[in-house]
């Protein structure tokens, strides 16, 4: 039988969904009788889901044209004559 | 050609034209992922200044270092694991006078990670407006120490695989997968605070 112990050092293995079928079992077989560890699995699931729909974070207008100002002298120095 | 010509170019094809000096086509591929970079760095420095830098300085150093650009990884992995590098000497050039380093181990031990537990509504985020929710994200994420962050922000937020995880920060895989956990589990702590079910005492499971 799995301890809580157990479970928490697979956790984000079974969230990846990178376990064998064995462990898979085992561990939903603790979930399913432990409601402290379902908590955390879903909860850390949440988490995970949450961060991955981020909006994305567009470059600030200024930051760019830096950006472009600096390569295009890195650019006009590396060109052949 | 115009830059807006090459919009649906193939990457390989583009790195190809910019080895050749095409200053086009370098762009395009800047343009490409100069905000996925600029949002990397921003999360693993934590400083709007230091980003900027590491920015312009990965671009940079991607171009006069083109030719060592093997061909058989991504350009963006490439330029991920460049700009990775610059945002870890920034984050130790700030910190020298501290005393944690970044690539101290860790403990691993298992049982301070999880504190609280409370069950969360279905969709939680969906009680906060897309502000309040970016500031909470960030916020939690801010609070990880760079060890744990820096895994956190490849493998969930670009979504690389363990393997490039390890690769990009100079980690085994062993302490890639140990501080996910640990980042996972404390971003989970952080934003219970905000999400847990409202009327649910915090504590009612224990």
């Amino acid at each position: 039988m799995l301890t809580c112990k157990d479970f928490l050092r697979e956790l984000s293995d079974y969230l990846d969904e990178n376990l064998g079928a064995e462990a898979r079992t085992q561990l939903e077989q603790h979930i399913a009788a432990c409601p402290n560890c379902w908590v955390i699995a879903d909860t850390t699931k949440k988490t995970i889901r949450v961060y991955k729909g981020m909006d994305p974070y567009p470059i600030p207008a200024d930051v760019e044209a830096r950006l472009m100002q600096a390569l295009e002298r890195k650019m006009a120095a590396k060109q052949p004559k | 050609m115009t830059a807006s010509g090459l919009t649906g170019s193939d990457e390989s094809v583009l790195v190809a034209q910019a080895r050749q000096n095409d200053a086009l086509a370098f762009s395009e591929l800047v343009r490409r992922y100069e905000n996925k970079i600029f949002r990397l760095a921003l999360h693993i420095t934590q400083n709007r200044e230091d980003a900027e830098d590491v920015l312009q300085e990965s671009f940079l150093k991607a171009y006069e270092h083109l030719d060592q650009f093997q061909g058989n990884s991504k350009f963006y992995t490439w330029i991920v694991r460049i700009a990775v590098n610059q945002a870890l000497m920034k984050l130790r050039r700030r910190k020298t006078d501290k005393s944690v380093s970044l690539d101290e181990q860790f403990d691993t031990g298992e049982d301070t990670l999880v504190r609280e537990i409370a069950a969360w509504d279905e969709n939680p985020e969906q009680q906060f407006s897309r502000e309040e929710l970016g500031e909470i994200l960030e916020s939690a994420i801010q609070s990880l120490e760079p060890p744990y962050r820096s895994v956190f922000v490849l493998r969930d937020i670009e979504d690389f695989s363990t393997e490039e995880t390890a690769q990009s920060l100079d980690l085994s895989i062993p302490a890639v997968k140990s501080r996910l956990l640990r980042a996972r589990l404390q971003l989970r702590e952080k934003l219970t605070r905000h999400f847990k079910r409202k009327g649910d005492n915090a504590f009612a499971y224990l």
